[in-house]
């Protein structure tokens, strides 16, 4: 499976690691729908630092597109809130 | 996954794709596409000048800042050296103002020198998404029936659309940020022609008369402190200006006063033993 971390790159992760980030996934959302600014730092940290430990970098100049995509690792709670409502935060 | 991930990727997925649709034939999607990647290219370098420019603003901001401290300083010497403890008072506090906004500017700087660097980095991405996919483009054309085409296309399409919707995020939040320090940094620049520098804390986040009440016994306590200080500085330094000053009355003046508990003492003394014979 390939992730992208926007702000950094495309990770190549491998089967097994595949649960984990699910889990925190689901962490980081919880996070956001109590607001927790501290529950949502940390998990979503956690979940960036797993991409980093587990997945392989993929070269700038490869073209795969990818099967799933993360924020910035420094979005903010409140930017994060704004992914799941109106247009997100991508610019048209 | 209807994660935070699961939510960005289907958000991205229909961008990228609500761009490709515009075009109508695939070799049109390639070049269409490719035209897009160098407009985005021109925008991120003009967003880097952006970002640079305000950055060296808040550094000129941050000198006369600096300078402005120093001038106060000194005033507070000056100030107090004449007897205006007032005087020497109100430009402390107006120094401690001014440092508190310093720090400000010091982490805004850094901010900015940051977003800087993850707009090069990742400009360096999409130049080099864009050189494989100016490759790709004309393999893809080449080489592939149109059936064939159509596949390849919207995988190294979307792949760099990924690119392009990671580029324009990190744009918009360079340019987010450096859109607040411009006004910020223009409202600094008013008070600063205008000379109202109490008025600093005032452009905090949102504070309300407690937190500033808090904050002026705070600075009060450190002004007081500093004024503690110059004051012993100065009571030091005054006394060696009086010494060396006007050569000849103040020294005499000065070695009088050194003497005179033992001249004084001494001339009692022979007074009162005058006093006696007569």
């Amino acid at each position: 499976m390939i992730v992208r971390i926007f702000s950094d790159g495309q990770y190549r992760i491998p089967a097994e690691a595949q649960a984990r980030l699910h889990e925190l996934d689901v962490e980081t959302v919880n996070a956001i729908d109590a607001g927790d600014e501290t529950a949502f730092t940390t998990s979503y940290g956690s979940l960036v630092e797993h991409v980093h430990a587990t997945g392989e970098r993929l070269a700038d100049d490869e073209l795969v597109p990818s099967d799933l995509m993360l924020p910035p690792a420094d979005i903010t709670l409140e930017e994060a809130r704004e992914e799941f409502t109106g247009e997100g935060l991508l610019p048209d | 996954m209807a994660g935070l991930t699961g939510r960005m990727s289907t958000i991205v997925k229909a961008k990228v794709s609500k761009v490709l649709d515009r075009a109508e034939d695939p070799a049109e999607t390639l070049d269409y596409s490719y035209t897009k990647q160098l407009e985005l290219l021109q925008n991120v370098k003009k967003g880097i000048a952006d970002v640079v420019t305000s950055k060296k603003r808040l550094q000129m901001q941050e000198t006369q800042m600096q300078q402005q401290v120093v001038k106060l300083d000194t005033q507070a010497r000056q100030a107090l050296a004449a007897g205006r403890e007032d005087l020497a008072r109100l430009a402390l506090e107006r120094k401690q103002g001014i440092q508190t906004e310093l720090q400000s500017l010091d982490s805004q700087i850094a901010e900015l020198e940051d977003q800087q660097q993850k707009l090069v980095d990742s400009e360096a991405a999409m130049r080099a998404k864009l050189e494989a996919f100016r490759t790709k483009k004309e393999v893809i054309k080449a080489q592939y029936s149109a059936a064939e085409a159509q596949v390849r296309i919207s995988e190294a399409a979307t792949g760099v659309g990924e690119q392009m919707a990671d580029v324009g995020l990190a744009m918009q939040r360079a340019l987010d940020k450096t859109e607040n320090m411009k006004a910020r940094a223009a409202a600094v620049g008013e008070l600063e022609t205008s000379g109202t520098f109490d008025d600093l804390t005032q452009l905090g986040s949102g504070k309300d008369d407690i937190d500033r009440q808090l904050e002026a016994i705070g600075a009060g306590g450190q002004v007081d402190d500093e004024l503690a200080k110059l004051k012993a500085e100065l009571g030091t330094g005054g006394a060696q200006t009086a010494i060396e000053a006007p050569a000849g009355a103040a020294a005499a003046g000065a070695l009088g006063q050194g003497e005179p508990i033992e001249g004084e003492s001494a001339e009692v003394e022979p007074e009162a033993e005058g006093e006696a014979p007569a």
